[in-house]
Formats: C-alpha cells, structure tokens, sequence
C-alpha cells in the first residue's frame, strides 16, 4: 500500500494529460491508493484515478448474490438513466466485488453486460486485502464481528461524495431511484438562487 | 493517547485550502493497520485542562423592526393573522471563529448569528412571532457539515411550513421566515412547553449541520411560568429566574492533532461518540453560583451519546420539568438520565452547599462505549462535566418551589386509533421503520385534524432510539405493558426506546395541518434515513 503524505505531488495516471504536479486534493491521505481491475480489464489506483476530485458513488456487490444484489444493481441503473450523460463525465458510479476470486474482470463484464451497465458506471475487483481496507474506509462496516464477517450484509448502503468538497453521505442502496439522485446531485454547491419568503 | 484508526485528513483542509501550506504532522495518523470490526475513535489533542474556563450563557435574542425587505408573506403561513406576529427576529446563520477551550485553537464553527450555542430566545405565549432565517454559510465549503440549512423549533406547536421539515432545506443566500405562533395546543393551558430548542434538521446532514454549531434554546414563558421569581401574581410559580434560570446544553466531541473538531463521516453507523465534553461550547467550564436555588434546564445535545447526570454531593435533583413541559409536581431525583434531545429542568439548592469556597460538580457516571446506547453501567466517578462554585455567603432567595405545577390535561384513550412502528436495522444494514426504507416524499399516516391516536412505538435489538415526533407532545400510556416511572408520566416529545422495549403513546393532531416527521434522535441514525413522513390531513374546508 502506498503511503502518500500532503505534501506529495505526483505525475499524472494517464498518458496524454498536462504533466503538471497535481495538488493532492482532501481525501488523499485517508484513502488507500490500492490498484483495482475494471470490467474492461484496465488497471487503476483507487485515489488518484478513480476518486480525487470527483463526484462518486460507490456501492459493494458480489455477482452470485442470492439477495438484494440483483435488485440494488437494478435500481442502480436507474439512478445511471436519471443521471444521464453526467455519468463518466463528472458523476462516476463504481460497484466494488466483495468476491474477488471469483469476480475477475470477465465474470465483472458478463454481470455489466446481463444488469445493462452502460458506460460511466464502473464494476471493480481486485486483491482481497486491498478490499477490505476499502470496504472500511468507505464505512462500510459492522460494530458486530459476526455480521461484519457476513458479505451479504454490507450491500444495502450506497456511499455517495465530493472528493473536491470533502463532503460525503450514505443512502439505503434500495432508495428510491430519484431520491438518490436527488442526494447525489446534493454534493454539489447549487447554483445561487435569489432569495425567496 | 492512542492513535488508533484515527484518520484526520480533511480536518484542517479549509485551513490547507485558503493557506496553501500543507502540514506534514497529519501523516502520522494515517494508519495503514488491519482494524477489529469498529475500534472507538479517540481525540488525538490532548486532554484539555477541566474548569479553567467560565460558563459562557449566550446572550437573549434580540427583536428587530418588522422585516421589510422583502416584508413577510401571509399565504405562506397557516393562521398568519389570527397569530399576527409581534415580535421579529433576524438570525444570520454564518460561519465564525469559536474557542471550545483556551489550550485548544480558535476554529471555525456554524452559529446563528455566528455563535454557539445561538442566542437564546425568551418568548411568551400569546406573542406570536416571527423569525428569519437567513442562511449565510460558506457556499464552497469543504469538509463535513453542508451549508444548506432547515431550522427546527423543537417542540415548537408550529404549522408545517415552520416545522422544520427535514426535506425543506434552502441554500447560502437565501433565507425563510419560520412563524412561531406561541399558542397552547388545543388553546390549552395545561399543553404549555417551557425548555425548547432549535436546530438544525437539514435531510441526510443533520449530525454533522448540529455538531458544527446549529443550536440553541427557545423558552417559553407564560402567567404562571412567568420568569419573574418575584411576580406578585398570585398564579405565578416563581420559579428561579433571571441569572438564577441557567439553559445548559451539553455536547460530545472529538478534537484532532491540531486541536481541531474532527468528525467522521465514513465509520458511523452506530452513531458517534466524543471523548471531550461541552457545556455551552465550552469543554468542562466552571461556574460561580450563589448560595441559593437555581433552575438548571439541562438539554442533551449530543449526537449519539446519553447522560446519568448526578451531583458529587449527592445531593438530590428536584426534577420540575421533562422535555421541557412542567410536571404535574416536582420530583425529587438521585440522577437524571437524559437520551440525545430529551430535557430535564431541575432545581438545584446550593445553599446547602456549606464551606468558603465549596465546590461541586455535575458529573455524568452512564457508561456508552459505542453509538449504540448506553451500557446501562453507572460509573464511579465517571466524567465531571463542569463544576459549580459556591459563594457561601448568605443569600436572599425569593424563588419558589410551588407544590404542584402543571396540571395534566385530561386524555381520551377510548375508541381511538392505534397505529404501530416497529424500529429495526436490516439484514443490509438499512433503518427501516415498519420494515421500509425511508421517503422523504412519502406519508405513511395521515390522522385527521382534530384527532387522537395511540401510536405503539416498538423497538428491535442491538440499538437504543430516542424516537422524536414533531408538532405535538405525547404522553407515555405503558412502557413494556406498565405504567411508565413518575418522571415520564408528563407530557414528552422525545421517547427512549431501549433494545426490546414497547412504548404506547397518547397524541393529538391539532391547530395545523400538513407534513411532519417522526425519527430517531441519535441523529447520526436520523441521517441514515431512519425516519418516517407522517402527515395531518387538511381540515376539509381546505382540501
């Protein structure tokens, strides 16, 4: 795992990008830069490629979930309809194994293809360790061993936030489809509005 | 001091913003160790030094002119000329500099008008007022707390519109007048509250909106509970008033490295704790009292955590108050438990109090070592929370402890309707109420106006929830199948359901109409949507 400090500028992930210092933005420190395997097979650092600076929303499924995984995915495409074209473009959904031995790239890219996952909307596996660290520091836990050990229990809550404005929230995965959007899109200043009575 | 699981970036991250210099020291608490299912989060400053500083009172909310730009609008309000307003109120919700303790630094904290706790209201019934709520926080704000605000007056017997509804939050640079009619539910007497307050309720972000400073009381005086310790109405209960009426909200917090409030907003689904505590904003203040009776209204305003408050005397409490509302007759009390919002008045005689300089302190000895609830263990000593000192010289005291009180109201149970709310987390993890997630657009009850109903309060396992329903007050009919203590046996608004445990309540539906919300008051449990939307329908010559 690396160990980032704040005062660490680093040369940008992608080729063809400005290769200026980045300034690290205020989840640097706290999120562990693990590498994750895409659906698509691509590799990328949990921070730096998938959160820093972005609006994100992220969820912890398995692909043979017998439980709500199918309907959470549901109506996780949904709320990817609703938000339209802002997905992948400032809005990035990601969906994190709980079962990577099993979930490998392809497995990730079968299940994307079968529940209609379009573009924007990304499925990710990769070391088991790595994702337990993940899973806990998104909050995704339980004060009780036994059912923190369980898998089946941390499926039901959605982790949604502005890396940029540090500003983070949960929501039932089984929320209404625009009440989640509605909470996504809160993590974003509004535009002003003149003041009403 | 540990430094466990403790993670600390984001905290100063305004600071790093606006000054571009970027500490090094916060490396240090990024721990790369594999974790039990939760470990406790404790401060990483140290300990501050206890009762070193004075307890502040925040100062009396000051009436303004009548609103004229823009001027209030009438149809925005049930009942607006019935209950004209007279008296206005301006309140500037900002951000500003607080100092929690002087070995801690000056910090940026919310506050209406920029102070925490905010000033304190002193209204009467039968004076309607109006107030503005002007939200002027940071509109690019970073961190936790997010600058979109609703106001709720808790328990204020207020039309919807002014409620505070949860999903009825406004942005930086707008503002809204919430009208307060100070009117006796029913027109009744004997429904009058006295220890209020108000908070912030903004939907999903309460938690984090009130621990950065959004709260402050709202006291209601009337004939009888006159705030004149010298009334020479013969109705009046001359109750210890004035410097001798001391509002006393107490808080739990977390500081960082740099001696700054930390919140965590990934690792809190129990709820949260802090291991720093607050009176008034400030951590462990003293306060000089004189030989003589004193009314203490004590709020829990903590997110998560619950209070045994006992004196280190021994002395006893005499209990005049709960939630606010004054019981039929004082109770004389050992320790007062206090669940997140509840409130308890009390009467604390510390001319009994003998020596020079004697001193005593208010301690807090409930155990909670998670977000859950309390243990239940009563700790000796546990945590002194502040300490009074007593001027022993003789004093005049011409306040009173009457008798009795407030008369009840009388209630009729029979032929009403029952409802039931079961509380539970689960099997993934979510709050669900009656087994639903929650919806903000959603009613699930709808009394008509002018009714009463039983609503059964039922708890699961694992978790204690001190179950809020806005608008008007209950009374507790059985808790667990019996009769409830002598102490909840008033009028409540705030009802503690402990693992297992079934409460039947008595509640009206009167004055006003229109949506309202009942949820847990571990408001770290209210922001995962453990909530319910309940509506009173509109009087058919509305509808």
């Amino acid at each position: 795992m690396e160990r980032r400090t704040l005062l660490a500028v680093h040369l940008p992930f992608a080729a063809g990008q400005t290769d200026k210092p980045k300034v690290v933005g205020p989840r640097a420190n706290y999120f562990p830069n693990v590498v994750l395997q895409t659906h698509e097979n691509q590799s990328l650092k949990f921070y730096d490629d998938l959160v820093q600076g972005k609006i994100v929303v992220i969820n912890f499924m398995y692909a043979e979930c017998k439980g709500i995984g199918t309907p959470v995915t549901a109506n996780l495409v949904k709320v990817q309809k609703a938000l339209g074209e802002r997905v992948g473009k400032d809005i990035f959904l990601y969906s994190i194994t709980l079962d990577p031995e099993h979930d490998t790239p392809k497995v990730l890219k079968h299940y994307a293809g079968m529940h209609s996952i379009k573009s924007g909307w990304t499925l990710l596996t990769g070391k088991r360790a790595d994702i337990e660290t993940l899973r806990r520091k998104l909050g995704f836990v339980d004060s009780d061993p036994k059912v923190d050990r369980d898998r089946s229990r941390h499926i039901g809550m959605l982790r949604f936030g502005n890396e940029a404005l540090d500003r983070w929230a949960m929501c039932p995965s089984l929320s209404a489809p625009d009440q989640i959007v509605k909470s996504i899109l809160w993590m974003e200043n509004p535009k002003p509005v003149p003041s009403q009575s | 001091m540990s430094r466990k699981r403790k993670d600390a970036a984001g905290m100063n991250r305004r600071e790093l913003l606006k000054t571009g210099l970027l500490t090094s020291g916060l490396t240090l608490l990024t721990s790369k160790k594999s974790f039990a299912a939760i470990e406790p989060i404790t401060s990483q400053a140290p300990q501050p030094t206890p009762f070193v500083e004075e307890l502040p009172i925040s100062p009396v909310a000051e009436p303004t002119t009548a609103f004229a730009d823009p001027p209030p609008n009438p149809s925005s309000h049930q009942r607006y000329t019935e209950f004209l307003p007279q008296k206005f109120y301006d309140l500037n919700i900002r951000e500003a500099l607080h100092s929690f303790h002087p070995e801690l630094p000056p910090q940026p904290i919310w506050g209406y008008n920029g102070i925490t706790p905010g000033p304190t209201f002193h209204s009467r019934y039968g004076e309607p007022a109006l107030v503005r709520f002007r939200n002027n926080l940071p509109a690019n704000h970073v961190g936790y707390g997010i600058p979109s605000i609703i106001t709720h007056l808790h328990n204020g017997h207020t039309a919807s519109e002014s409620d505070g509804f949860p999903g009825d939050y406004y942005e930086t640079g707008q503002f809204k007048d919430h009208h307060y009619p100070n009117y006796y539910a029913g027109g009744d007497e004997r429904e009058a509250l006295s220890t209020l307050w108000y908070h912030d309720h903004r939907m999903d972000f309460t938690s984090q909106n009130v621990y950065r400073g959004l709260a402050g009381f709202y006291l209601l005086f009337d004939e009888k509970d006159s705030g004149d310790e010298t009334d020479p109405n013969p109705a009046a209960f001359r109750l210890p008033s004035g410097q001798f009426d001391v509002p006393l909200i107490f808080q739990d917090m977390l500081f960082d490295a740099n001696g700054l409030q930390f919140y965590d907003q990934f690792n809190n689904n129990d709820g949260l704790l802090g291991d720093r505590y607050l009176v008034n904003g400030k951590i462990q203040p003293f306060m000089r009292v004189a030989s003589r009776k004193y009314r203490l209204r004590l709020l829990n305003g903590s997110m998560s955590r619950f209070y045994e408050f006992f004196l280190s005397n021994g002395q006893s409490f005499i209990q005049i108050a709960n939630d606010g509302n004054l019981l039929p007759a004082p109770i004389a009390r050992q320790s007062i438990r206090l669940a997140p919002a509840e409130r308890a008045d009390v009467i604390v005689d510390f001319s009994s109090i003998v020596g020079r300089r004697s001193s005593v302190f208010l301690q807090n000895r409930l155990e909670q070592t998670s977000g859950r609830g309390p243990t239940g263990r009563i700790l000796s000593p546990g945590t002194p929370l502040m300490r009074f000192d007593v001027d022993s010289r003789p004093m005049r005291d011409p306040s009173r402890i009457p008798d009795t009180l407030r008369e009840l109201p009388p209630i009729t149970t029979a032929g009403v309707t029952q409802r039931s709310w079961t509380f539970q987390r689960n099997r993934n993890g979510n709050w669900t109420v009656n087994g639903q997630i929650f919806n903000v657009t959603r009613t699930d009850a709808q009394p008509g106006q002018g009714t009463a109903e039983i609503w059964r309060l039922q708890n699961g396992f694992g978790w204690s929830h001190p179950v809020h329903i806005h608008m008007e007050e209950v009374r507790i009919l059985t808790r667990n199948g019996q009769p409830p203590p002598a102490h909840e046996q008033g009028r409540k608004d705030v009802v503690v359901l402990s693992p297992g445990e079934t409460v039947e309540v008595f509640l009206r539906f009167r004055d006003f109409y229109g949506k309202y919300p009942m949820h847990c008051h571990n408001i770290v449990h209210e922001d995962h949507a453990m909530m319910v939307r309940w509506e009173i329908a509109a009087p058919p010559s509305i509808s």
